[in-house]
């Protein structure tokens, strides 16, 4: 804290006479280039995401409240699921980390703003226009995809299966590429040329390390994402025969081509969620992270490692046995680095002055549920055991574990930490921690009995079900329903703290010596619509070597 | 909790079952081994975490320790986790090579997908079937209100179950004619994908006769969730008079005498619950967009030539349903052309509807 130079840009007004607030009226949303307002218009993009990827869930879970058919048609069902999906990944998981960089990696490094700032713009309005385009295809005839979100052919190919939606859909898909990638190319170009001059890479707060490891993932990617559906576009229309045996193509290729992407992809939306944790722990643990640089070299190991492992989806296609066995073993080693984070995580708490406010709440549970999460996953990664789970509740209940109690919970988290910081008003905290007991509540009772489920023998993507899976179907459903319910708090809580939240002033720090840990607490609060015009002249050193 | 558990629960179950094959037994195990080293691990971690949870708080006065950084430790906690993962794919890759392990088989079926049923191809001898969801869960799933629990084994029942000898290797080759689908029976240990073009193998080798049920495991459209398996395994001597069985009924002819109306009417219900409902739904209205209505539909209530003529050839979308026999034809035919909403008011028998070479 003493070694920052107190001379943020209220202080210099003076001189700055080219300084200037946001423009007046609605355009300012439309024009902006400003890092914090592009942050909040993708967090508020997210949380609408949010809301109308949930209220498929909800249908999806009333369908399968009890056996038979009580709500939709099953071709409509597989719409839900599969647009779901989308929404959840690309409307408002991705898009919300997007955000969280927008608003905190240039505070956290000491820039003004980031690199590229019209790119910026353009880069959140064309996610917009993708997630616009994908919605309006449930609204055709033949209706939304309904192939899953992984638009496997011949599936996603047949005429009796989609109707008018596969061009809208895919162009959709080429839109939140390009967005993405955008993003991702201005991250990087900020993190590596916009530093303050004193913060070396290993000086870099740890959500800034994994979202620059993510932006590189993110650009190897999309383009490989891209060019599957592309693939797909041409042999629907233009005669191609890439997954079609009859042409001498091969659907098990789409297959691999999509899980190289898939595979990073599920990273992407879990490694940011590694860097919140790793900069909210300590922070209400009062003590440094445990080991700064053994987490930077383990979120890249899993970066890397989520480049080799992509085929532990595809276990039963038929790939022959020297495959299985790779696949098999190169998975089973993400379980390291991994294990090295959550000891970490516990390290860290490990005899420091713990309180309990939301956002550590919320990071706690992430720990815990995500390890869960990351247990089944190891338990998948054993080839013949995937015999058994692949394509069953199991691992249903596996990736909303590692996505719902860890990415969403700790965007949650991120959202009660940096609120207060942002808007310069206190959230009200009895109500968030209401929120967040019934979330952690019910986001068990979802998903937990889901594993009993899939090892019960029921499928994923059915619509209606034998009736000895009757009882935990039920169950899960009650939880969804609250858990849903329950993030209606959490859209108050925005919208209230915005409005003035307690009442109460925070102070520049918000939380106790929060400034030891990273920069964006040494300025004022609420934060000025520029910060960093002058870039600090030294770093918090806290979370680094003592040596250093 | 209360709500549902007045249900009977025949395979009611929260863990993996342990199936009837060693290879499902390994797997189980496997599961059991990684699953109990899971739940250690995760005594130990969060034990860990809890145990600093209550005592490590600022409101009972602890004062954070500020220590960090401590590569031996970073070491030891790399090391221990990649010394159980070995531990772990030992087994694993025992399991694994014993299942991949297709060599030596005594009997070979080609299990081919097809959107919404399997059919069974014996290899080795001439029996060749269809198995379709059976009739009442097709009629309750497809009804809003129906009361599925009416119905024994609900959407895991089949018209005609694979049937398989015990103590014997049975190799499947398996493929699909349409998309992917994927081919599971958790008491067999394994489920394997059926792709169009391509063909995949596996094996089972069972112990203990009874009736072991599955279901289609890769989503393969609107009827994904309705393609369900039952396999049967017999003591060998039941086997062979069940292959004896068959092979007398596949030899024989339809009946092709005259049926009344009703029977025309109920049994070309059937055919159609079997071969049509997936996709024209049970109400013939089809989807709007995707697939035409039968109702009202001019090459339905058409002239039934031109009908017959259109169903034997099939069309981009629908596959040709030369696999009927003339019966089948006259029975579907008049159905379609007198319920579903349409009144044309003919029947046809099956000697109309007979090609000259049914005739023999």
């Amino acid at each position: 804290m003493s070694a920052v130079v107190d001379e943020h840009d209220h202080d210099h007004h003076a001189d700055d006479h080219h300084d200037h607030g946001p423009a007046k009226g609605l355009l300012r949303w439309v024009i902006t280039t400003n890092h914090k307002d592009i942050g909040t218009l993708y967090l508020l993009f997210a949380l609408t995401m949010f809301f109308v990827g949930g209220a498929m869930a909800m249908v999806i879970r009333a369908e399968l409240f009890e056996p038979g058919l009580q709500f939709v048609d099953p071709a409509f069902f597989n719409s839900m699921t599969t647009m779901h999906a989308l929404v959840m990944v690309f409307g408002a998981v991705m898009p919300a980390f997007v955000g969280l960089a927008n608003w905190q990696i240039p505070l956290m490094i000491g820039a003004a703003d980031m690199a590229l700032p019209r790119m910026n713009n353009m880069s959140f309005w064309m996610l917009v226009a993708g997630v616009l385009l994908l919605a309006s295809t449930l609204f055709m005839e033949g209706g939304a995809p309904n192939g899953g979100w992984t638009l496997y052919p011949p599936l996603v190919l047949q005429p009796i299966t989609v109707g008018k939606a596969l061009p809208f859909a895919i162009f959709s898909v080429h839109l939140l590429g390009i967005s993405s990638i955008m993003g991702a190319i201005n991250i990087i170009a900020t993190i590596f040329n916009m530093r303050a001059p004193a913060m070396k890479l290993m000086d870099m707060p740890l959500f800034v390390w994994t979202w620059l490891i993510t932006a590189f993932l993110l650009i190897a990617v999309m383009p490989v994402f891209a060019g599957a559906v592309t693939m797909l576009l041409t042999d629907k229309f233009f005669h191609t025969s890439f997954f079609n045996a009859a042409g001498g193509g091969d659907p098990v290729l789409y297959e691999h081509i999509f899980w190289f992407f898939g595979h990073p992809e599920v990273y992407i939306m879990i490694l940011p969620t590694f860097g919140v944790a790793s900069t909210i722990i300590p922070v209400f643990a009062r003590k440094p992270l445990f080991g700064y640089a053994s987490m930077v070299w383990a979120t890249a190991s899993i970066a890397f490692l989520s480049f080799i492992v992509w085929a532990h989806h595809m276990f039963t296609v038929g790939l022959p046995l020297a495959g299985e066995l790779y696949f098999m073993y190169a998975t089973m080693i993400i379980a390291v680095p991994t294990g090295v984070k959550v000891f970490n995580w516990t390290a860290t708490m490990w005899k420091g002055a713990m309180t309990f406010e939301t956002p550590m709440l919320f990071s706690i549970a992430f720990v815990v549920l995500f390890t869960l999460g990351g247990f089944t996953g190891l338990m998948m990664s054993i080839a013949p055991s995937d015999f058994q789970y692949h394509d069953t509740y199991f691992i249903v209940a596996h990736f909303h574990y590692t996505l719902v109690p860890a990415s969403v919970f700790i965007l949650m988290a991120a959202g009660y930490f940096w609120l207060p910081k942002w808007t310069g008003h206190m959230y009200n905290e009895k109500i968030g921690q209401l929120h967040f007991w019934l979330s952690v509540i019910s986001v068990n009772v979802l998903f937990f009995p889901q594993h009993f489920l899939g090892l019960a023998g029921m499928p994923r993507r059915i619509p209606d079900y034998a009736v000895q899976f009757a009882d935990w179907n039920m169950i899960s459903s009650v939880g969804g329903f609250i858990f849903g319910a329950s993030q209606l708090l959490f859209l108050y809580i925005v919208i209230d703290t915005i409005r003035g939240g307690t009442g109460e002033k925070v102070s520049d720090e918000v939380w106790e010596d929060a400034s030891k840990h990273s920069l964006e607490w040494t300025l004022p609060s609420p934060l000025p619509y520029h910060t960093w015009t002058t870039p600090p002249v030294s770093v918090p050193t806290e979370h680094v070597l003592d040596s250093h | 909790m209360a709500l549902g558990l007045g249900t009977a629960h025949a395979d009611y179950t929260l863990n993996l079952m342990k199936g009837v094959t060693k290879v499902s037994n390994d797997i189980y195990d496997l599961h059991m081994l990684i699953l109990w080293i899971c739940v250690f691990i995760g005594i130990v971690v969060f034990g860990a975490m809890f145990y600093s949870i209550f005592h490590h708080r600022k409101s009972k006065g602890h004062v954070a320790a500020q220590f960090h950084e401590n590569t031996t430790v970073e070491i030891i906690w790399t090391i221990i986790p990649t010394l159980i993962l070995v531990g772990m794919a030992i087994p694993a890759t025992k399991t694994m090579l014993e299942l991949s392990d297709v060599e030596k088989s005594d009997m070979t079926i080609q299990v081919t997908g097809h959107q919404w049923y399997w059919d069974y191809k014996y290899l080795d001898s001439d029996i060749h079937f269809e198995s379709h969801l059976d009739e009442a869960s097709e009629r309750v799933h497809r009804t809003v209100g129906a009361d599925p629990r009416s119905v024994p084994n609900y959407l895991l029942n089949v018209d005609k179950p694979l049937v398989i000898p015990v103590h014997k290797k049975v190799r499947f080759v398996l493929t699909s004619t349409d998309v992917i689908h994927s081919w599971w029976v958790p008491d067999l240990g394994w489920k394997k994908d059926a792709n169009p073009g391509f063909i995949n193998e596996a094996w089972t080798l069972v112990d203990k006769p009874g009736t072991y049920r599955g279901q289609c495991t890769e989503l393969c459209g609107r009827d994904h969730g309705f393609m369900p398996i039952v396999v049967i395994a017999m003591e060998q001597v039941d086997y062979d008079a069940w292959i004896a069985k068959t092979l007398e009924q596949q030899k024989q002819k339809p009946d092709l005498s005259d049926q009344s109306r009703q029977q025309l009417l109920a049994h070309g219900e059937s055919v159609y619950l079997k071969n049509c409902v997936g996709c024209h739904q049970i109400d013939g209205t089809g989807v709007p967009g995707l697939i035409p209505a039968l109702t009202g539909s001019a090459i339905a209530t058409g002239k039934w030539e031109s009908l017959d003529g259109f169903l034997r050839a099939g069309t981009s979308k629908m596959p040709k349903f030369e696999k009927l026999n003339a019966k089948e034809f006259a029975e579907l035919m008049t159905y379609v052309r007198n319920s579903l909403g349409n009144k044309v008011g003919d029947e046809l028998q099956p000697k109309q509807t007979a090609l000259p070479d049914d005739d023999e």
